[in-house]
């Protein structure tokens, strides 16, 4: 049970970073590693501003905000500063380690006290009910959200123009608009979501690490990968949905994988062969569908 | 009106391939022409689209569009007067976005891109009135994901997307080029419809003499960065293919093709 409760708090927390991910290596084909800082930014901010007592539901826009300007700078770096994607992504990420540690003040702060989205008064008395499950509950209200406001988006003018920037920004030029702004607005929405996944996970874990980012880019390219590749003929699981499964299936595999090996020191060995992997068969397919297609 | 003056451009400056290909070009295209731009490979044919797109810089010179200099303009900003085709059918349209989506938003080009719906219900009948006469089922397909059309459908739809709101020039890079003969003669067709419906003033650079001769009202060969041959009018409706191929001969043997 205590397996179940774990797999799937971390699979809906990761989900939402998966989001952020699916946007900027899906749709804007851009390997953003600005992730791996972004993530600890969430869970140092909003470590910070809960242990100061403020409303723990305040966290999420301002970890939103907070990755929405991260994620602005890597596109300014790259588009106006012509540095290519996957640098621009790692001097975000270096400089973040930076910044995430000047936030804390120091390496790793506990919140076993403090008021968490989770578990304060007014979740208590609604979401009690249900128990141990209470945080899955109130994880997956946020990520139906988030899923929702993500979908409708897509769907707008400018979700249009976002979706066409990254599979042909040619025609986006064509159309008289700058595919530059284009893709600083897409890579805001993403590190935004990935930020309040990591102010999510620090409240769920209850303590907060400047090094809790490392491999974040890793586990939500695995999500999107197995999520849409799972789901691609699938008429009935749309693409977001399909993202947050995958995200509780590879949080399942880690699981099981650490579970018979009894040594969390070994996750990021785990988390690499686990990719690789799922990277393999995901290539092994499009490989039989090209052949097929000769 | 469209006018490139006095154009400079080096290629590949500082380096052993540097060279010096547009020496004081100069080119203007009056309103309602459909000027044919032909020449071999290297000929400079479609460097002048990107001249005039703002795809690539010039040294010096200037392109003024409608009496507005827009030579320091951006590529996107100069797009928004301008409806371009290219040879790939692959860049004009967008393949992980339907056939309504991606008229949607062509259909939008000028206004806001702003949080309203992407697609609108009442449209889709003006698109598929749009779509019917091409002849290709393409009205039927709507839902359909553009990456799925074949090549000759993609380029059908990518030159009514470009001309679906006003424009004041068309350009028109071999658009033809990647297509078998038969879907070549329908997207000409199209081409000739649509210029002739809207008054467009369209620049096509083609590697077929006959669409040369046959469509416009004008034909410029392009030789090593000059045009060497230009001609317009009721002398161009008088023009035979032979005389071109002749033209053509001559400079191909010149350069040793």
């Amino acid at each position: 049970m205590a397996l179940l409760i774990s797999v799937l708090e971390q699979g809906f927390i990761y989900a939402v970073m998966a989001l952020g991910i699916y946007i900027t290596y899906k749709i804007l084909d851009f390997p953003d590693l600005t992730v791996d800082g972004s993530f600890p930014l969430g869970a140092a901010i909003a470590a910070v501003m809960i242990s100061n007592g403020v409303p723990a539901i305040v966290t999420l826009p301002v970890t939103f905000l907070a990755g929405a300007a991260a994620g602005a700078l890597t596109g300014l770096i790259h588009v106006k500063l012509h540095v290519r994607d996957l640098l621009s992504g790692i001097i975000m990420m270096t400089a973040l380690y930076t910044v995430n540690l000047r936030i804390m003040g120091k390496a790793n702060i506990p919140l076993y006290t403090s008021k968490t989205i989770f578990d304060n008064d007014f979740s208590n008395s609604v979401f009690g009910v249900f128990g141990d499950f209470e945080t899955t509950i109130i994880l997956l209200i946020i990520l139906i959200v988030v899923k929702l406001i993500l979908d409708w988006y897509l769907k707008t003018k400018n979700g249009f123009i976002l979706r066409a920037v990254g599979s042909n920004d040619k025609l986006v030029t064509s159309l008289g608009i700058d595919k530059g702004t284009v893709k600083i607005l897409g890579l805001s929405i993403a590190n935004g979501l990935c930020t309040m996944a990591g102010c999510l996970y620090a409240q769920e874990q209850r303590y907060s690490d400047v090094s809790m980012g490392t491999g974040t880019m890793v586990i939500g390219l695995a999500s999107v990968i197995i999520g849409t590749s799972l789901f691609k003929k699938s008429k009935f699981v749309n693409v977001t949905t399909a993202v947050i499964i995958g995200s509780v299936i590879y949080k399942a595999c880690v699981a099981i994988a650490v579970h018979f090996l009894k040594n969390a020191d070994d996750m990021k060995l785990i988390t690499s062969v686990l990719f690789l992997i799922i990277l393999v068969i995901s290539m092994d397919k499009k490989r039989k569908v090209a052949s097929e297609d000769a | 009106m469209l006018e490139l003056k006095h154009i400079e451009k080096t290629f590949n400056p500082g380096t052993v391939n540097e060279l010096h290909f547009f020496r004081d070009f100069n080119l203007t295209i009056d309103d309602g022409a459909f000027v044919s731009v032909v020449g071999s490979n290297g000929s400079g044919k479609t460097s002048i689209l990107n001249i005039i797109c703002g795809s690539i810089d010039i040294d010096s010179g200037s392109v003024i569009m409608n009496g507005e200099d827009i030579t320091k303009k951006k590529d996107f900003v100069r797009s928004r007067k301008i409806g371009r085709v290219f040879q790939n059918p692959a860049f004009g349209t967008c393949p992980d976005m339907t056939i309504l989506e991606n008229m949607s938003i062509a259909d939008n080009k000028g206004k806001k891109y702003n949080l309203t719906r992407g697609t609108n219900s009442k449209k889709e009948k003006e698109y598929k009135e749009l779509l019917a006469p091409l002849g290709l089922g393409l009205e039927n397909k709507l839902d359909t994901k553009v990456g799925a059309l074949s090549g000759g459908q993609r380029q059908a739809l990518a030159l009514l997307m470009s001309t679906m709101t006003p424009i004041d020039f068309l350009i028109l890079d071999e658009h033809t080029a990647a297509l078998d003969p038969k879907t070549a003669e329908i997207i000409m067709q199209l081409t000739g419809k649509l210029v002739t419906e809207k008054h467009l003033t369209t620049i096509m650079v083609t590697h077929n003499l006959r669409y040369a001769l046959e469509y416009g009202d004008r034909l410029i060969m392009m030789h090593q960065g000059h045009a060497i041959m230009d001609v317009r009018g009721e002398e161009k409706q008088k023009l035979e293919l032979r005389q071109v191929l002749d033209k053509f001969d001559e400079i191909s043997i010149e350069s040793g093709n």
